[in-house]
Formats: C-alpha cells, structure tokens, sequence
C-alpha cells in the first residue's frame, strides 16, 4: 500500500468548520481546552494567543475549560492557533456553537439572580422571623408581632413572586397538559404557604411561615442552578451528518455536460463525478478513474485504500487522489449514509424516552403528598372539629415540610460534583442523564481504531541507517501531516530542516547537498515498489541520492494503558465486546493482547448499530465507546456512549460524554463514577423517604410550627448536600498509571 | 418601639444595596468563571488593550 499525502487530512480535522464569521470579518470559536490545571495554564495560554496580530479576544474559563477565541481573518485561521495550543501540550475539542450558549448563560444567569433575590428575602424574614419566635416566649405584644408579620409579608410577597417564576411556567404548562413534573409540588408548596400565611396575617394569627416558603424556593432555586450548569450541549448529531448526506453530487449526463444535483435524486445506472478532496455521495461502482480513499466514515479505517475501476464505492467515502467516475448501483435516498441518518434519528429518538430517576419518584410523589395534605385538612375538620383556616394551616405544614428537597437539591448537587470531577480526569459529560444511564449499563462495546488504539499511525518499522532516519525525521519537521507527525515524533531529536517543499498529495522534497531528498509515495519517490504490500499499515517511502529506498512502515498502536483499562472494566464485571470495521486479523490480534474474548470484525455503521440492538434484546444495558463517525449510529442507539476528543464531529455530539488524552482509563473510571454518583443519589432519595416518614406524621398531627419547619428543612437541605460532595472525592487507585 | 420603625427600614435598605451589588456581578458575568477569577489575580498580565 502506497500513502497519500493530502496535507493534513488523514485522521486530521480542519476545525474551519465550526469557527463562526462575525460582522467586521471577526471569527469566534469556542473550544475546550484539555490538561488546564490552574491559573498558570490559564495566563500562559491566553498570552500566547493574544500575542497573535490577528487575535483579538482570547479568554479561558478555569471552572469549565472553555477557551473564547475570536481574530480578525479567515476561518481557516483556527488551525494555525490550535497548532500553538498542541504546541504547549493542549489537544482541543470544539464547544457548542455561540448562539446555543448565549440562551445558555441567559437561563443561568435569570436563575442565578432569582436565587440572590430569594436568598435576600431569606434572610431578612428571617430575622425578622426569629424575633417572633423568640417573642413567643418572651413578652412581645400582640401589635409588635403584627409589625413584624407585616414587614415579612412586604419582603416576601414580592420576592417569591418575583423569584419563583422558574417553577410558576413550568408548573402551570404541566397542569394545563394534564401532567404533573417535579415543580407542581412545589409551585403547590409555596405559593400556598404564601397565601395561608398571608391570610394569617390578616388575621392577626400567631405564625406565618413565609420564612419556610422562602428556604423552600431558595433551595430549590439553587439546584435548579447547578442543574443548569450541568446541561452542556445536547444537540444531537444528525444535523452534521445529515449535512454531509445532502451535498450535492455532480452528475456526468450522456452529451458529456455536468450538472449538480442532490444526493436524494440520484437514480441507479447514473454516472458520478467525484472530483478530488470531494465525498463520493453515492453507493456504487467504480467506472473510471484510479485513486485512493478515506473510508474512515464507512470502516472507521482511516488508512487510505485504493480504489480502481470494478472496485465498490460507498457514500461517505473521502476521494483523496485523483477524480474518478461512479455508476450508481442503489438511488442516493437508499445510500449507505442516508441509512445511518435514519439510523441515528431513530435512535435518538428513542433514547428522548428515558426518565430521570428523580422525574419518575415525582411521578408517585406528588399524588401521595397531595393526598396526605388533603388528608390532613378533612381530618381535622372533621375529627378535629377545628375551623377551616386552622386546618389548612396544618394541611399547608405537611406540603412545607414534604416539598422535594432532596429531589431538587440533591440530584443536580451530586451531579455537578460528578461533573466536576470527570473534568479534572479530563472528561466532558454532555448530556445531563448520561451519569444515570451510564450507571445502569453491563455492557461495554468498544471500537478498535481511534478508541482502543491512538488515533493515526505511530512509526512501526524504519531503515536500519540510522543517518536516514534522522534526514527523515528532519524533514517530517516541516510538516503538519499526521505521518509525518508519527515520524518525527519517533526521533525528535534530529535536527529540523529548512526549506522543505511539500507537495499535496505527493510528499516531501528537500534539497541536499548531494541532490533531491524525497519522502513520501512510492510514486513520488520514483520507487518500483511490487514489494511495497507486505504488512498492514501505511507506508511512507524515501528516496536519497546515494542510498537504496528506504521505507518506513506506520502501524496503528494501543493506547498506553489500554491492557490495563480493559482489565479494569473486567473487574468491574462488564462484559466486553470488540466491534471493528477492521478485517478479522488485527481484530482478533488485539483482542487477544488485550484479553476481551468476544469480537466481531469487518462491521458496517449499520452492523454496529444492530449488535447494540441485538444486545439491548437480550436485556443487556450496553455503552458503546468509540470514534468513527461509523459508530455514530451505534454510539445514539446505546443506553449511554463514550467518544475520544479525537472524535470526528457528529460522533462526539452523538456521545453522553467526551474524554481527553491518549489514555483509555477514563472509560473505566466515568462508569465506576457513574455507579458511584447513582448510589448517593439513591442514598439521597432514601434519606429523604426516611426524613419524610418522620416529619409528615408530626405535621399531620398539627405539631410543627413555623421554627421547626425551617430547622428540619435546614438539616436534610444540609444532609443531602454533604452527601452528595462525597462523589467529588471518588478515585480509582488501580488506574494510576 | 420608635427605633424598630428607623433600625428595620435602614437594615433593609443596607441589604438592598448587597442584593443590587450582587445583581450587577451577576449581569457583568462575575459569577462564570469562580475558579478562573481567584487565580488570575496571582498572574502579571501584560496591558491588553482589548480586554
């Protein structure tokens, strides 16, 4: 196999795409930014950048890793700053698109400040609230007490109202759907704790709990903002792959013209042209034409391959060498990647369904609480034979003190914490149930290239002079594609050269004293190679005045510490299944290194997705981890997924969650953490069951005032949270390399 | 009791001033990096003219 020498392209994503263009030709991207530890990496980051003439805003955030970048210039211009991030050691991954996170920020910030607002009145009601309560026992009059119940409504009227908007909507749209969600209790909780204790202070009565009704919303309100930072980018994939399905295609007619048309209308028996650095749009025959493609779309193989007349092309596949002519074989509705389209719509359609485990306890929740506070209002107007405002005051202490503290607060809590550790190991979590689903998973599903090996090709074999490994590895300076990359990092020690010519799609050139160094295809280094296909891999050719060709041949590797995490999943007792578009031996060859037994070789996008399906049918929870954008498919219809930061673009988004680096021990320790963080969720869950048992009894009978509704909400609040922190300090020990 | 109807107003006022302190930090963007703004205070960054 010869190598193609596009520059840069092999394994290697422009980020242009995703960068967004301003008025005033100003370019804006929003990245996250791996291996920033603290505020060093922050100042020497955003200098070197701003340093840059045509760099006009850089700015890292420490709490979420994100880098805003904005220059004056072309899109393109991107590569050249993630170069100077790679330079210093920060591999990227582009963010969310700017308008999805502005409404972001805007949401949290209306939440943020509805919990300062809130917190506020908190805390001067509460002052106010204690002198009551202290009165009480002391020798406060009647009219004092009046004074002070007045000035507690003033405060806490317009602040609940104004600050509870968040639940009053969503509550409202829920009831109006004839449903109930998670803020109908509590919009039910306050707003008629608010009234009561207006009324009572109408009536001169002896309590008011607009302290409780407030701590209520302020609690809440501050797990609606974690909750809020947790929600990252959701949107799905499809719309980047669907992108790619609806290029058009040049369609060669029978007078020889050329005319452009959609992918979808392409009839079987018509001729293609896919011209160079294009996508073959089409499943079909090669008719004319000999060239080499990128088929990591279709095989997750980024390995070029050739292709010659006879030879069958698959939409998606990238034409890196010359144009060539295709017949259709199948219509462009029925290709290969409108099938993983429909595929990934499907499935995202079905993973919409899953219920958090918090929205389905609501579900029995709020009937029972309802009822038990119905209960508490006709039992004692009738077997209490109190009037109807005492009653309700106590029918209103139940709903207080059983309003979902734990559920509001303690679920966001625990998954912030767990958010946050996952990022200091590197890993983004972009769906806000991913942690759950991941917890409940048995299964574990790996791709092999790019997931359990690096991604691209480390240098496997060189010429045994050392002189010319070292000439190579100097010119391999000069460039940024991903093999010569792979060379120079094997010796890079050598000295770089300069003047290097590099030539698309050919290779290098440098000009030595004895005359013309050339690395690169067989071709382009004048090499009569028949011998050139003896082994798996790339492989790069060099050609010396002087010297015999020499040839250095690229292997895929595995991850560093792959043996070790896959190890580690075993002891967490997954069963682990090899999925690979790869043929059977460098299947079976890693498999076997790395001790998982079950694999299956040569898998399409749509073989992946149906191993998954067949899995999940024998009522397996599965994750898939992997890279390709052939494993998008299967990555959306898994109960949780996993993708590398070197993940094409629609894989990531298809994924639950993203992790950094070339080390694979982030996929053991996000689903041990996952487990982790679901235990305390459910111990929260408990606690609050155990909490209510004990305190709705005592409101029924009509004991707890106004102090002991705010002590016992203050001591779960404070309970569950603590709990909750613990995931913040979960490590894994048999993972630290 | 004259002095509650000074001392209450006055510590609300007081408060009112924190919670329109607050508002404006949170509306400046103050609150979106916490761990960045504690350590960047530590680093010497050189003048940049655009922020």
């Amino acid at each position: 196999m010869t190598v193609a020498w596009p520059a840069g392209s092999v394994g290697e994503q422009s980020l242009a795409g995703h960068v967004q263009r301003e008025a005033g030709g100003l370019c804006r991207i929003g990245l996250f930014v791996e291996g920033v530890r603290c505020g060093g990496c922050v100042a020497r980051i955003e200098r070197t950048l701003a340093a840059q003439p045509h760099v006009v805003h850089a700015r890292l955030n420490l709490s979420t890793r994100r880098l805003d970048l904005a220059w004056k210039g072309a899109r393109g211009q991107v590569d050249g700053l993630v170069g100077l991030l790679a330079g210093m050691g920060h591999a990227v991954v582009p963010w969310m698109p700017d308008d999805v996170a502005a409404a972001d920020r805007r949401h949290e910030q209306d939440l943020l400040l509805a919990f300062g607002v809130s917190a506020f009145a908190l805390a001067n009601v509460m002052m106010l609230a204690w002198a009551v309560w202290i009165g009480h026992w002391g020798d406060m009059g009647p009219g004092t007490r009046a004074f002070f119940h007045w000035m507690q409504a003033l405060i806490a009227v317009p602040a609940i109202a104004w600050a509870g908007r968040p639940f009053w909507g969503s509550a409202w749209r829920a009831l109006r759907a004839g449903q109930t969600n998670m803020d109908v209790p509590i919009a039910a909780g306050v707003l008629l704790t608010t009234a009561m204790s207006l009324s009572e202070t109408l009536r001169h009565g002896p309590h008011v709990y607009f302290d409780g009704a407030l701590a209520l919303l302020t609690v809440l309100l501050l797990g609606r903002w974690l909750d809020s930072r947790m929600r990252g980018r959701t949107r799905s994939g499809i719309a980047q792959l669907a992108s790619i399905a609806a290029q058009p295609v040049t369609l060669r007619l029978a007078d020889g013209r050329t005319e452009a048309v959609p992918a979808g209308r392409v009839r079987p028996g018509a001729l293609v042209v896919v011209a160079a650095g294009e996508r073959v749009g089409v499943d079909g025959v090669v008719r004319e034409g000999l060239s080499e493609v990128d088929a990591s779309l279709v095989t997750g193989e980024s390995d070029p391959r050739p292709l010659a007349p006879g030879d069958e092309a698959i939409a998606g596949m990238l034409n890196l060498g010359q144009p060539i002519l295709v017949e259709a074989s199948a219509a462009g509705a029925d290709s290969t990647l409108a099938e993983m389209v429909r595929l990934m719509e499907a499935a995202e359609q079905r993973r919409g369904r899953h219920v958090a485990l918090a929205d389905r306890v609501v579900r029995f929740y709020t009937p029972a609480v309802h009822g038990l506070a119905l209960a508490t209002f006709l039992g004692w107007l009738v077997l209490g034979a109190v009037g109807w405002q005492l009653a309700l005051v106590h029918a209103v202490t139940v709903l207080i003190i059983a309003c979902p503290c734990a559920l509001g607060l303690a679920v966001p809590a625990t998954q912030v914490a767990a958010a946050g550790r996952l990022l200091n190991e590197q890993v983004l979590i972009a769906s806000p149930t991913a942690l759950e689903r991941a917890a409940a998973v048995d299964t574990v599903v790996l791709d092999k290239t790019g997931t359990l090996t690096l991604p691209g090709a480390t240098l496997a074999e060189t010429p045994a002079d050392q002189a010319l490994v070292a000439l190579a590895s100097g010119m391999a300076a000069a460039s940024a594609h991903p093999l010569a990359r792979a060379l120079r990092a094997h010796a890079p020690e050598a000295p770089a050269l300069a003047s290097v010519r590099e030539v698309r799609g050919e290779g290098l050139a440098w000009q030595g004293p004895d005359g013309e160094v050339r690395l690169g295809s067989a071709a382009f280094c004048k090499v009569d190679a028949p011998n050139a296909q003896a082994g798996p891999g790339p492989v790069v050719w060099m050609s010396a005045p002087g010297h015999a060709p020499a040839r250095f041949r690229f292997a895929p590797v595995a991850r560093p510490d792959a043996a070790e995490a896959v190890a580690a999943l075993q002891a967490q007792g997954f069963r682990l299944v090899l999925a690979s578009g790869d043929r059977a031996g460098p299947t079976a060859e890693l498999a076997g290194a790395l001790g998982i037994g079950e694999w299956h070789c040569g898998q399409t996008p749509a073989d992946k997705a149906a191993l998954i399906a067949r899995l999940q049918a024998e009522g397996r929870r599965v994750v898939m981890v992997g890279d390709g954008l052939n494993d998008a498919p299967a990555l959306a219809l898994a109960d949780a997924s996993l993708a590398p930061g070197t993940a094409v673009d629609a894989t990531r988004r298809a994924a639950d969650a993203v992790w950094m680096g070339e080390r694979l021990a982030p996929v053991p320790f996000t689903l041990a953490l996952a487990a982790r963080a679901h235990r305390i969720v459910r111990q929260n869950i408990g606690f609050s069951f155990v909490y209510n048992a004990v305190w709705v009894p005592v409101a029924m009978a009509g004991l707890v005032t106004p102090w002991i509704a705010a002590a016992a909400m203050a001591a779960s609040s404070l309970a569950v949270t603590l709990n909750a922190m613990r995931v913040g300090r979960f490590s894994m020990p048999e993972l630290r390399a | 009791m004259t002095s509650l109807l000074i001392l209450i107003p006055l510590a609300l006022i007081l408060g009112l001033i924190g919670l329109g302190a607050f508002i404006w930090a949170v509306r400046s963007g103050q609150y979106e990096d916490m761990d960045g703004a504690a350590q960047r205070i530590l680093h010497d960054m050189e003048d940049d003219p655009n922020g």
